[in-house]
């Protein structure tokens, strides 16, 4: 059973943590096309978006080893002695699902009409009110982002496998708890793992998509 | 003193000029009505005065103060103004919430109240839960006048306020620009290409044509005085304005919007209003083929039985609606109903300039 809460503990912090580092970034770049008329800003804006939507795909066994490596004790952090800690496995699917939640939202806020934010504007808004606004027309898309952050976060194996070592009662998660019993030939504790893996992300997404369905029928 | 001052203005998009040497001042609490056939550069203009756009060159000046075009300057200025675009824009949430937004942003305070005395004035009463997406044209467009006129602005500026409505909201509409003029003294600058609505509404009116001011006065001496019996019959009917092009044979061709171009036995070019009498148009079930120069397709849209005739309102693509004048007897043997597909046909020498 703590293998099943810590799971959600670790996909749920690493989203909630990323959520809030990626939707103000998301809705700076998203607002950026509405303006950026010099060439030089263009180029910045493409490459920037570009970078961004490479690391939407980042392989999760690419970011573990990076975080491991400099977490291990000899590394560059190994001081905050965090390697093998449900910490260093947030840490890890954090900078995997942030250019998630990102890239959706540069295309969420995008995809807001230009129109929404100037007539914000023309009631008097200040640019920061009228960025509030056009996020929150954008709402539903970025609700999407979350969605598919968490989906890619908690279905994650490779990576927090490395930075979380796959401790028994203290990393072990239902992914890697997954992948072991798998190796040790326990195929039916193997897919009841897998199946409350999918019944809970299931649960989640539900409630996530009811609330994203009554936010557009209204 | 003048609300609005503007001097030799000029906006050029990627090499385009726009608007060309504008210059006029708008008094405190006048009605200024821009007209202008589309394109004209009626838009532009207004998005510059509300600070949307900058200009190429020339100068905009706020009760005698030059406006610097500075992001906290704008919000200042702004905030004294509203605006409605011709294309409603709502934001996705409830009627009230909409029209608060712009009490909210202020950080005013009784904003319940003023919401509703605002949505009374429009006529919106018993609207506020709904979302504002799920409107009708007309009603939403109301809902964009009260965003605009929920803060008392000094000055508010219309672009096209009315063109994609039917009647009914547009004679709300025009009440309430009346009403807030009137009453409320706000200084308002309205673009428009309905004649009607500049003469019943504005105290001065600007000819724009191809980004030029072409004349600035009250709207008789720009337009003159038609003689009385034209002017009472025609009032609503058969009226189009619109870009008059003369061809080598004698006859104009005058585009009057939404892809509608009448043929006329005049030459002239430039900008014309024009009518045609309901009683020289041709009704048939069927295509027509005639000496008539004009021939629209359209749809029955009212019926109006009179004692001695039948007058048939009949609208031609989005929004032109031409009143045909038949005899009772025609009427019945043709079967018309609203909704019937009908051909309209007329000379080109049936329609007067006027």
């Amino acid at each position: 059973m703590n293998i099943t809460l810590l799971s959600l503990r670790v996909s749920g912090a690493a989203v909630l943590i990323g959520a809030f580092v990626g939707i103000p970034v998301g809705t700076l770049l998203g607002l950026k096309q509405f303006k950026g008329k010099r060439t030089i800003m263009r180029f910045v804006d493409v490459m920037l978006k570009s970078v961004v939507n490479t690391f939407m795909g980042l392989p999760p066994v690419v970011v573990g080893l990076v975080v491991y490596l400099l977490l291990t004790a000899t590394g560059p952090l190994g001081w905050l002695r965090l390697l093998y800690t449900p910490t260093a496995m947030i840490i890890t699917q954090l900078i995997m699902v942030v250019p998630i939640i990102i890239g959706v939202t540069i295309s969420a806020v995008g995809s807001v009409e230009r129109s929404i934010r100037e007539k914000a504007l023309s009631l008097g808004a200040t640019e920061a009110q009228a960025a509030w606004l056009v996020l929150r027309e954008a709402r539903m898309g970025v609700l999407t982002s979350i969605i598919a952050a968490f989906g890619a976060a908690i279905s994650e194996v490779g990576g927090i496998m490395i930075t979380g070592g796959n401790i028994r009662w203290w990393t072990r998660t239902l992914t890697t708890a997954i992948v072991i019993e798998t190796e040790l030939g326990d195929f039916a504790m193997a897919l009841t793992l897998g199946a409350i893996l999918l019944s809970m992300a299931f649960i989640i997404n539900l409630a996530l998509t009811i609330v994203q369905l009554k936010g557009a029928r209204r | 003193m003048p609300t609005v001052e503007v001097q030799n203005l000029f906006k050029e998009y990627s090499g385009r000029q726009v608007l060309k040497d504008i210059t006029f001042s708008v008094q405190s609490g006048e009605f200024f009505v821009l007209v202008g056939p589309n394109g004209a550069g009626k838009t532009t203009l207004l998005r510059i005065l509300d600070m949307l756009e900058e200009p190429t060159s020339g100068k905009v000046l706020f009760d005698g103060e030059l406006v610097n075009y500075s992001t906290k300057e704008k919000t200042v200025l702004r905030r004294k103004s509203g605006m409605v675009f011709q294309q409603t824009i709502l934001f996705n949430m409830s009627v009230s919430d909409n029209v608060a937004y712009p009490l909210k942003i202020r950080g005013e305070s009784n904003i319940e109240q003023k919401v509703k005395t605002v949505l009374e004035l429009v006529q919106l009463k018993g609207f506020e839960r709904k979302n504002a997406l799920t409107l009708s044209g007309g009603e939403a467009q109301r809902v964009a006048l009260a965003q605009a006129l929920v803060t008392e602005p000094e000055l508010l500026l219309l672009d096209e306020p009315t063109a994609n409505i039917d009647p009914r909201n547009i004679s709300i509409i025009e009440e309430v620009l009346s009403s807030t003029n009137r009453e409320k003294r706000t200084t308002i600058i309205m673009a428009t290409h309905n004649m009607f609505q500049a003469e019943n509404l504005a105290h001065r009116v600007a000819l724009i044509n191809n980004g030029e001011i072409e004349e600035i006065g009250k709207f008789q001496e720009i337009f003159g005085r038609p003689s009385k019996p034209v002017k009472n019959f025609t009032r609503f009917e058969n009226v189009f304005s619109g870009q008059s092009t003369a061809s080598t044979e004698d006859t104009s061709i005058i585009d009057i919007g939404d892809g509608v171009q009448i043929e006329a036995a005049f030459k002239k070019s430039g900008y014309v209003m024009i009518h045609v009498s309901p009683e020289d148009i041709i009704l048939s079930t069927h295509p027509i083929v005639s000496s008539a120069r004009n021939i629209f397709q359209g749809n029955i849209t009212q019926i109006l039985e009179m004692e001695s005739a039948v007058k048939l309102k009949v609208k031609v693509r989005e929004n032109k609606n031409f009143t045909v004048q038949i005899t009772k007897k025609s009427f019945k043997e043709m079967q018309l109903s609203i909704g019937s597909r009908i051909f309209l046909a007329f000379k080109a020498s049936s329609v007067q300039i006027i």
